[in-house]
């Protein structure tokens, strides 16, 4: 299994309910939530695809998706 | 016909090997008298071929288990008496709800409460109607001897099947216990019906609560191609909930007219010497059997006497007791309860005061003396 | 339907996760809830299911096992759902070990109907129908489970997302009544009345109070609350048992 990275933050803001769990969690304090209380990766260059943010999500709306190095 | 199809058997038996021959495939229920040699019966001969039986943990749960049963394609059965059957309402209303076929023996017994376990009654026929909260259509059926019972309980299978639909088996303690002599017909001598199934392929779109142009409404088993939902809430055609008014209104109006609509093809009943008759018993259950001995026996003696036996009780024949009894002078409905098949036929025929009540429920069976202390008395001749 | 931040989510999420890596085919999965927020789970999936009465989910299911026992069972339900209106169901599905997952989402309410306390609630607890503070005590659903004769008992916490898979996957696998119990928070019914945070905090409160099976924190702590596999065990399975019923009554024959 080759190494992978971070290719985009999928955000279904249609799904998302900005209960804020994610952002709670995040350890690299990468997600936030705008205007509209809809989660967005304000920093996704920290991202380290840890993807505790979509197992927590009690909506499915946010899922990491990665690509071979 | 060879002598191993002639019985010598309770009536209870008589129901479980009619449902057996129904091609039952599943039956769950608990002890509770009268109705406990059906659950003995089948605990042994559901596995004889290769069908299911399970004793659960209470009334509640064995309702609950047969529609499970159903939903994965199978024919389905449970059977119990007033106290049991009081608390299967919740369960019994969601398979109607959900358009579920299954059938639901009730050998009735006093009541209200515990009553008189080991004495018949008919004095759930309301419950059978109504004992669901909501509004809601249902099939009851009944027997008052052995050889109707078995071809009775095949029917409640065969209707159930069609309609998608639970039916109430309205037996009673006095039949269930009797031993008598009945038939056991051939395979094939009585015609079985199935569910209809969808011919929808699979990966194309199936709606499990659309109904066909004629009504009825293909199902599909659990654990094939078509995944769906079910559920006790107003649903869509889908199966999933919603409160939307037009769906409501729209699944109301189906459950409630796929059952009243077809009263007359649902109506079945029998009849004795109508064709003159002056004055006619209507009678159901195992209070027909006193009934019809009174009517052979004052016929013979020259009296235009004449019997309705309903075998269907719900939906209500209306229409079909009021023609029936439009030429007599009296009609006179039997009955071991304190009247409750009587309020219908006073709905059916007009005047209503020439409808009577020949009743008993006390715990002991209705005697034809009975009933003919009554007969002389609406006629003034006292007892 | 969910509020924000409701734990029965992540349960959800957790639990399609468990299917996908067990990778066992859609149509032979039947899913069978009760009542309660807990029980809305069934609606949101693409199983064969059911949605059925409050406490009774079990009692469908086994119906639905015993007559096809090569579908998969999973019984997803609430706290008050499984073990007080359903409690006898609880007890005889496990006495019988018909191999069916039983998962508690115990959020310790009653949330649906907009937040009276539950058998799990807990002394002390502020609830609608306890508005002066809860005098029931709870029990154990491990040991009750364990009791009842089930052979495969677990609980974990929505925190622990990927215990939680693990769990629910090793439980679908186990031929037998399997109990997967997972602490979900509530913080709209039960967060809100008893000073529980918000849905992370509550969250937080599931890492902190909670440890791993026989931990040296355990020790140093009897209060926590343990988490991991607390029986598992092969025993005879309640369909393979009536199976050889079958065979016996039919060679009687």
């Amino acid at each position: 299994m080759g190494k992978s990275r971070l290719k985009e933050h999928r955000i279904e803001r249609d799904w998302c309910k900005g209960c804020g769990i994610c952002v709670h969690f995040c350890p690299k304090s990468v997600l936030e939530l705008d205007d509209d209380d809809k989660v967005f990766a304000a920093r996704p260059e920290d991202c380290i695809a840890c993807r505790l943010c979509e197992i927590r999500c009690p909506d499915l709306a946010i899922e990491i998706v990665t690509e071979p190095e | 016909m060879s002598k191993k199809n002639v019985k010598f058997i309770q009536g209870n038996e008589v129901c479980a090997e009619a449902a057996l021959y129904a091609g039952l495939g599943f039956f769950a229920g608990y002890p509770i008298t009268p109705s406990t040699e059906i659950a003995e019966h089948l605990a042994k001969r559901l596995p004889e071929q290769g069908g299911r039986f399970i004793q659960m943990e209470d009334e509640i749960s064995s309702m609950c288990a047969i529609i499970g049963a159903s939903l994965t394609g199978s024919k389905v059965m449970t059977a119990s008496s007033g106290p049991g059957i009081s608390l299967k309402q919740e369960a019994l209303g969601y398979a109607v709800m959900t358009e579920v076929p299954c059938v639901i023996v009730n050998v009735q017994r006093g009541g209200p409460s515990t009553g008189i376990p080991t004495h018949g009654s008919q004095g759930d026929v309301m419950q059978a109607r109504w004992g669901c909260h909501g509004d809601h259509a249902i099939v009851v059926m009944t027997a008052s001897n052995h050889q109707d019972v078995f071809e009775i309980t095949v029917e409640a299978f065969n209707i159930a099947e069609t309609y998608r639909t639970p039916v109430i088996l309205l037996f009673d303690e006095v039949v269930g216990h009797t031993r008598e002599k009945v038939v056991i017909p051939e395979p094939g001598d009585i015609p079985l019906v199935d569910r209809l199934r969808t011919s929808v392929r699979g990966g194309v779109d199936y709606h499990p609560y659309l109904p066909r142009e004629d009504g009825r409404l293909p199902m599909s088993d659990f654990g094939s191609v078509h995944r769906y939902n079910v559920t006790g809430l107003a649903h869509d055609m889908w199966g999933f909930p919603s409160t939307k008014p037009e769906i409501v209104y729209g699944l109301m109006r189906h459950l409630v007219d796929k059952i009243e609509h077809r009263v007359n093809q649902l109506a079945r009943y029998k009849e004795y010497h109508l064709e003159d008759a002056e004055r006619i018993l209507i009678s159901y259950g195992a209070s027909t059997r006193s009934a019809l001995h009174v009517v052979r026996n004052r016929r013979a003696k020259g009296e235009r006497l004449g019997l309705l036996e309903l075998q269907t009780l719900w939906p209500f024949p209306y229409e079909i007791v009021r023609q029936k009894c439009s030429k007599a002078q009296a009609v006179i409905v039997v009955e071991m309860n304190m009247g409750q098949i009587v309020q219908e036929v006073k709905k059916a025929v007009k005047p209503s005061e020439k409808v009577f009540l020949a009743n008993r429920f006390d715990g002991v069976f209705i005697t034809p003396m009975d009933i003919m202390n009554i007969l002389r008395v609406i006629q003034g001749k006292g007892v | 339907m969910w509020c924000p931040g409701c734990g029965h989510g992540i349960v959800l999420n957790s639990l399609l996760r468990a299917v996908e890596e067990l990778g066992m085919s859609k149509n032979e999965i039947v899913m069978v809830s009760g009542i309660g927020c807990s029980a809305r789970i069934s609606g949101y999936v693409d199983f064969h299911s059911m949605h059925t009465l409050h406490g009774r989910a079990l009692a469908f299911a086994t119906g639905v096992k015993m007559s096809r026992p090569g579908l998969n069972v999973i019984v997803p339900m609430g706290d008050g759902d499984a073990l007080a209106i359903g409690g006898n169901h609880f007890i005889h599905a496990a006495r019988r070990n018909i191999d069916i997952t039983a998962i508690v989402m115990n959020n310790r309410i009653y949330g649906m109907t907009g937040g009276q306390y539950s058998p799990l609630s807990g002394v002390g607890v502020i609830a609608t129908t306890a508005p002066y503070h809860n005098i029931d005590h709870e029990f154990d659903v491990m040991e009750m489970a364990r009791a009842a004769g089930a052979s495969f008992v677990a609980r974990t916490t929505t925190y622990h997302a990927k215990q939680a898979t693990d769990l629910i996957r090793q439980a679908i696998l186990h031929k037998g009544f399997s109990v997967v119990e997972i602490l979900s928070q509530c913080p709209v019914q039960f967060g809100r009345r008893n000073k529980g945070g918000n849905a992370a905090e509550m969250m937080e409160t599931y890492k902190t109070n909670t440890t791993p099976i026989g931990s040296k924190a355990k020790k140093e702590n009897p209060n926590l609350l343990e988490r991991g596999i607390f029986v598992q065990k092969d025993m005879p399975e309640y369909c393979n048992e009536y199976a050889k019923i079958i065979d016996q009554a039919m060679k009687g024959q």
